[in-house]
């Protein structure tokens, strides 16, 4: 079916976001308002469109819309054309309303500051972007809106970027996008080259006729692009960085919505990964890769925000490798990414009510027994951490479960090594996140001198509880009847594969309780007494290289930095000296051989005339020898 | 009516006015330098709508007869390529005597002298883009570097002159070359088909494969040097280092462009069999100069110097298009001429104000530029985004093109090139950070913003990226037919799917 | 008698030409030296012109005569100029070219 609305998903925050900017200070009054109610307009749109959806029966449920010819070149014809269907409504559900949630969590949250309006205006570019993602109907648009999320994510990121280290974080993530993009674009010239066509639904008519290789490949540099822009081994490194943006940014992009985008772009291109075992497997290993990465670094942070981060990247971690499960992970790993969307998202946002009440301290060494001052901030921060860990009957059990499960039925050795991987990610992601719980909220006070810890006001805890709310509640909904299965199953899975059960699934289930007990457990252990309110320096070298990140950034620098800026060094010089030389050497040339030529012009008149017998003698000798 | 005449002979007659104006009246002279490069844009405007978008043949076609005893003709024409250089150079005209409106004023020569050149450097990039008689081609090729010499000889900054005798020496040394094989071309055509110049004449000659080489090798070399593609580059960034920023936008923005539509428009369509044997090798030193253009990019210290070297990368992009010889890759070389135009005008322009408010073009001189003055640092970011290829600005489009229709003939090349839009993050980012980010560096807290007249100059090219990267349809409509036009002659054709469609 | 021997004649008259520009100073000599090998180019023009019974060389010889009166004008002119300027007929003291 086609519909004339989608376009109002992406033309409204752009235009709001245009305004906001080019009005300048004009708008400094009511920038934020603006900008909040364009993004909570969309979420309604967003909402009937989705209520008009289920309504309709499930094969004329997707909507597209053509707005017109933005490439046409011989073959290659790219249309600007949107495309609502099941699995992009998810995105547009939780991308607004998430959104519009931060957006009235920033309204209190950026109040005192100078460029509130500019947030906003970056807030809603990004709304723009991500709904372009998400709606997009080939390759090329979702790319569009894949940089401009990217963009974005830099704007936010280095939206204090009077201090250095923020714009370098800025241009870190960045420059780590730009290289998923790299592979985003050879997967769309693939694509064109073997298809004719880079929109999803041609390309998908004709996958069966491509070759594994070709397909592997595709695959590959999409899982390329996808570990860019959510933060995957082994592009994972600009995530932490990334935390230098403010904290509701960090909640909107950083946790619940930009980042899952390379698990949306697996999820897009199942018809290339089901076809490309594969690359599937690769899928499958950089997600387990990840999610115990992440984990690792997460239990080693006393930033509060790079410990959430690294959690983040653990938890893409979990939803990457369902994808690389196929038809029968990519229902769960959505599923995952939603009830994510609203824990990690409360949490952020839990984390900023934290620092807006102790001055911006970000060192959980520095808080401890925040509990009794702030209530609210603990209740929904305690509900959404009782969701990660999957304690049962709250979200994150329903989804993270369900991908334990899948890893274990995936069989033979495979599903036994990346279900157990799954499992031991939920140890540390309990043990991690206990950490976090205690070391903020419970024991001895360790508080800077001047901190006043207070409740923060209701825009900002209004959200928070919302979150909460979804936390508890989002994956029974989810799940009871089997419902986000059902929902997706036309755009993921249609020809209804049949899922083997190797382990009942009541069997995972306990396993992955167990798994949080132990994980709860031992953190209780070790954070239970009194804490001092400095990092102990004499750890193991264990505990240190988590805390440098796992090396990631030494690695990076070793590899690429370091060889970089020699190689562009060396190129310099070799411009300067060896090319621009020889042409300088022409020119010197020249003049060396005229200053030597010079000499023969003494100015004394005989000499000329000299030369000139001497030459008429050599022509009239010439000419006899010639004619003789 | 001679449109094309009349578009070209207008600023000329413009100069003759400037010229005959007091020269102390400065403020008129520039007014009415405005003026007519504004009307000679209208003239391009109008030449645009009436130009018929369905036909290849040359269109607005003038012919009189010059030279007869050489068979050499006054003959104009345009096709969709030259029609949008055409184009480029009307809009960039006035765009950059507004922007530079006091940028004459510390040269050797006066004011007036200013404008005049830059009049009559207009009359011949129209003359140079719409000729379709090989030897009027290589009198505006050749007549062109004359106003470019003393532009950045008298007005420019630094080591001015040595940069304007590199830049004349080197561009001499191609025409020469160019020249020779003009001549040849003259003998061929003389003994096959009688004494002309005409290009489409000259295309129909039968050339044995080893002259054809060489011929091929003396317009390739003239405009590699133009265009410039590596290892022929070095003149460009001396020269656009001592330009003013006016002079290197229309430097870059279209006297290097007549390098790459030497290429379409002469090598392909007069060489089509050494173009084919040639191709490996061009290919692989566009290759080289994208990612050499983006490194000594990265490695620059001095803002202009950067601007330069990025555009050596574009040109890569821009010759590797052309070669690949896919439709794709041609409307995609075409359209990044055009849109390459735009964005270093953009570039150049607001580096330009940067370096005349600071009194410095060392990177690492600003800083935290964005919080004094918001606007300049905006417009230099926009103009950064669409350098580095951001989707939604107009190069993406073109570069994406490229890199696609490079990809389904060159895969290989295709790849490494792609990795340009990595370097090309580098390039653009480490400059915005060093120069708007971070605190700002002592001596730039009172830096003016962007004034109104400065506003008005970069409006226009902002607008025209942004709205080419959403909608290129005007321009690729033009485009397309000369494109795929000029791949059909030249013997080649797309690549099909690998997946048989039947769609 | 033998029109070769004005040949002859003429040769040697040449070469003293010749050899007095090459190693004389003073400005007038030399220029005189430069007529005589003008005269001795005359005198063979003549001699062919005798030979071959045709007047072309007699017709070159009065070109001749015209371009070295013109010559005189303008040499003299220089001379004098030089020689009010420095005090000096010496060509070695003109030769300006080598600084």
């Amino acid at each position: 079916m086609t519909s004339e609305n989608l376009v109002y998903f992406i033309a409204l925050p752009l235009f709001s976001s245009a305004l906001l900017m080019l009005l300048g200070r004009k708008a400094d009054k009511w920038g934020h308002i603006f900008a909040t109610l364009v993004s909570a307009s969309v979420f309604v749109l967003g909402v009937m469109e989705f209520l008009a959806m289920r309504d309709r029966p499930e094969e004329s449920r997707a909507l597209t819309q053509k707005l017109f010819t933005w490439i046409s070149v011989g073959s290659f014809n790219v249309d600007a054309g949107l495309l609502l269907d099941q699995l992009s409504i998810a995105f547009v559900l939780l991308i607004t309303g998430v959104g519009t949630l931060i957006h009235i969590y920033s309204i209190a949250y950026m109040s005192h500051d100078r460029d509130r309006r500019r947030f906003f205006s970056y807030l809603n570019l990004f709304i723009a972007a991500m709904l372009l993602l998400v709606l997009g109907d080939s390759y090329l648009n979702l790319y569009v809106g894949w940089e401009g999320v990217g963009l974005a994510s830099y704007l936010l990121i280095g939206f204090w970027n009077q201090k250095p280290e923020y714009a370098t974080a800025a241009k870190k993530a960045f420059v780590a996008n730009r290289v998923g993009d790299f592979g985003l674009s050879i997967a769309v010239m693939i694509a064109f080259a073997h298809f004719g066509t880079v929109s999803f639904g041609g390309i998908e008519e004709k996958v069966g006729g491509a070759s594994e290789t070709a397909l592997t490949a595709m695959g590959l540099m999409l899982l390329l692009a996808a570990t860019g822009k959510s933060a995957q081994f082994p592009l994972q490194a600009w995530l932490g960085d990334a935390m230098a943006g403010p904290t509701p940014v960090s909640a909107l992009i950083h946790a619940a919505t930009m980042v899952t985008a390379g698990v949306y772009l697996i999820t897009r291109s199942n018809f290339v990964f089901d076809n490309a075992p594969n690359a599937q497997l690769a899928v499958v290993i950089i997600g387990a890769i990840t999610l115990l990465f992440g984990a690792i670094i997460g239990t080693a942070k006393d930033d509060i925000k790079k410990a959430l981060a690294a959690s983040t990247m653990s938890q893409i971690g979990y939803m990457i490798m369902a994808t690389g499960f196929g038809p029968a992970g990519y229902a769960f790993a959505i599923m995952h990414l939603l009830t994510h969307g609203f824990f990690k998202a409360g949490m952020f946002l839990g984390a900023g009510s934290v620092m807006h009440g102790m001055n911006d301290e970000v060192n959980m060494r520095r808080y401890g027994g925040l509990a009794k001052f702030m209530p609210i901030t603990t209740i929904t921060f305690g509900l959404g951490y009782l969701a990660i860990i999957g304690v049962p009957p709250f979200a994150g059990f329903y989804s993270k479960d369900k991908i334990i499960e899948t890893a274990f039925n995936a069989g033979g050795v495979q599903g036994i090594i990346f279900g157990s991987t799954a499992l031991l990610g939920a140890i540390i992601t309990a043990f991690y996140m206990t950490r976090v719980m205690m070391m903020t909220f419970f024991g001895n006070k360790r508080w800077a001198d001047d901190a006043h810890p207070h409740e923060s006001p209701f825009l900002m805890w209004a959200p928070m509880a919302v979150l909460a709310i979804g936390s508890v509640a989002s994956g029974y909904l989810l799940y009871s009847g089997k419902a986000i299965v059902k929902w997706l199953a036309p755009v993921v899975d249609k020809h209804h594969h049949e899922h083997t059960e190797l382990l009942p699934p009541i069997v995972v289930s306990a396993l992955a309780v167990t798994a949080v007990l132990i994980g709860v457990g031992i953190a209780l252990a070790k954070y239970r007494g009194e804490l001092s309110a400095t990092a102990p320096q004499d750890v193991s070298i264990f505990t240190r290289v988590a805390r440098r990140d796992l090396l990631q950034d030494d690695a990076n620098e070793f590899m690429f930095m370091r060889p970089g800026q020699k190689l562009t060094e060396v190129l310099v010089k070799t411009d300067d000296k060896v090319i621009d030389g020889m042409v300088r050497g022409v020119a010197a040339s020249t003049i060396g051989s005229a200053r030597g030529m010079r000499k023969i012009q003494t100015g004394y008149v005989r000499n000329y005339a000299l030369l000139i017998l001497l030459g008429a003698l050599a022509a009239f000798v010439a000419i006899l020898v010639v004619t003789l | 009516m001679n449109l094309l005449t009349s578009m070209g002979a207008l600023p000329l007659l413009g100069a003759l006015l400037i010229a005959l104006l007091p020269a102390a009246n400065t403020k008129l002279i520039k007014q009415a330098a405005f003026a007519v490069s504004l009307l000679v844009a209208g003239v391009g405007f109008a030449a645009a709508f009436g130009f018929d978008r369905s036909v290849t043949e040359f269109q607005y076609v003038e012919r009189f007869s010059w030279i007869p005893a050489l068979g050499i003709n006054y003959q104009l024409g345009v096709d969709g390529v030259s029609l949008i250089l055409i184009l480029l150079s009307v809009i960039l005209v006035p765009i950059v005597i507004l922007a530079g409106w006091n940028e004459s004023e510390n040269g050797r020569f006066s004011v007036k002298t200013f404008y005049v050149l830059i009049l009559i450097l207009e009359t011949m990039m129209i003359g140079v883009f719409a000729a379709t008689d090989v030897f009027l081609f290589y009198v505006f090729f050749e007549a062109m570097l004359i106003p470019v010499y003393f532009l950045i000889g008298g007005y420019g900054s630094g080591e001015r002159q040595a940069a304007a005798v590199k830049f004349l020496l080197y561009s001499l040394f191609g025409g020469l070359l160019m020249l020779a094989s003009i001549i040849g071309l003259f003998v061929i055509s003389g003994n096959q088909i009688g004494r002309t110049m005409d290009i489409e004449g000259l295309s129909t000659l039968q050339i044995d494969a080893t002259t054809q080489n060489f011929l091929f090798l003396g317009f390739f070399i003239a405009f590699a040097i133009k265009a410039p593609l590596w290892p022929l580059h070095t003149w460009l960034p001396d020269a656009a280092k001592s330009a003013t920023p006016g002079t290197s936008v229309l430097l870059l923005g279209v006297l290097d462009k007549v390098g790459t539509f030497g290429m379409i428009r002469y090598c392909i369509e007069l060489f089509p069999d050494a173009s084919r044997t040639f191709t490996p090798l061009i290919i692989v030193l566009s290759v080289i100069s994208i990612l050499y253009g983006a490194f000594l990019a990265i490695g620059q210290k001095d803002i202009k110097g950067l601007i330069a070297f990025t555009s050596i990368s574009h040109f890569g992009f821009i010759t590797l298009g052309i070669f690949a010889m896919t439709s794709q890759g041609h409307a995609g070389a075409t359209l990044y001429m055009l849109n390459h135009g735009f964005s270093t005008a953009a570039l150049f322009l607001v580096a330009g104000w940067m370096i005349s408010r600071r009194g410095s073009s060392t990177i690492a001189e600003f800083g935290g530029l964005q919080r004094v003055t918001p606007i300049m640092a905006w417009s230099f970011f926009i103009a950064g985004m669409s350098s580095l290829a951001l989707p939604g600005l107009s190069s993406f489009v073109s570069e994406f093109l490229v890199l696609v229709g490079t990809y389904t003939r060159y895969p290989v090349a295709a790849i490494i090139a792609t990795f340009g839009i990595i370097l090309a993050a580098l390039y653009i980012l480490i400059p915005v950070q060093k120069a708007l980010h971070g605190p700002t560096t002592p001596g730039n807290e009172n830096l003016p913003d962007l004034n109104k007249r400065e506003i008005a100059a970069i409006a226009p090219v902002i607008a025209v990226i942004i709205f080419l990267g959403f909608y290129p349809k005007p321009a690729l409509d033009i485009i397309n037919p000369t494109a795929i036009d000029t791949i059909s002659r030249a013997g080649f054709s797309d690549p099909a799917p690998v997946v048989g469609g039947n769609k | 008698m033998n029109p070769t021997n004005y040949l002859y004649l003429s040769a040697i008259l040449f070469s003293i030409g010749a050899v007095g520009v090459i190693v004389r100073r003073n400005a007038i000599v030399v220029f005189m030296c430069i007529e005589l090998m003008l005269n001795a180019a005359n005198l063979a023009f003549v001699t062919f012109a005798k030979m071959n019974g045709n007047l072309e060389g007699q017709v070159i010889a009065f070109f001749t005569m015209v371009v070295a009166a013109c010559e005189v004008v303008v040499g003299l002119a220089i001379i004098v100029t030089i020689f009010r300027s420095r005090r000096s007929a010496s060509v070695d003291d003109a030769s300006l070219l080598s600084r």
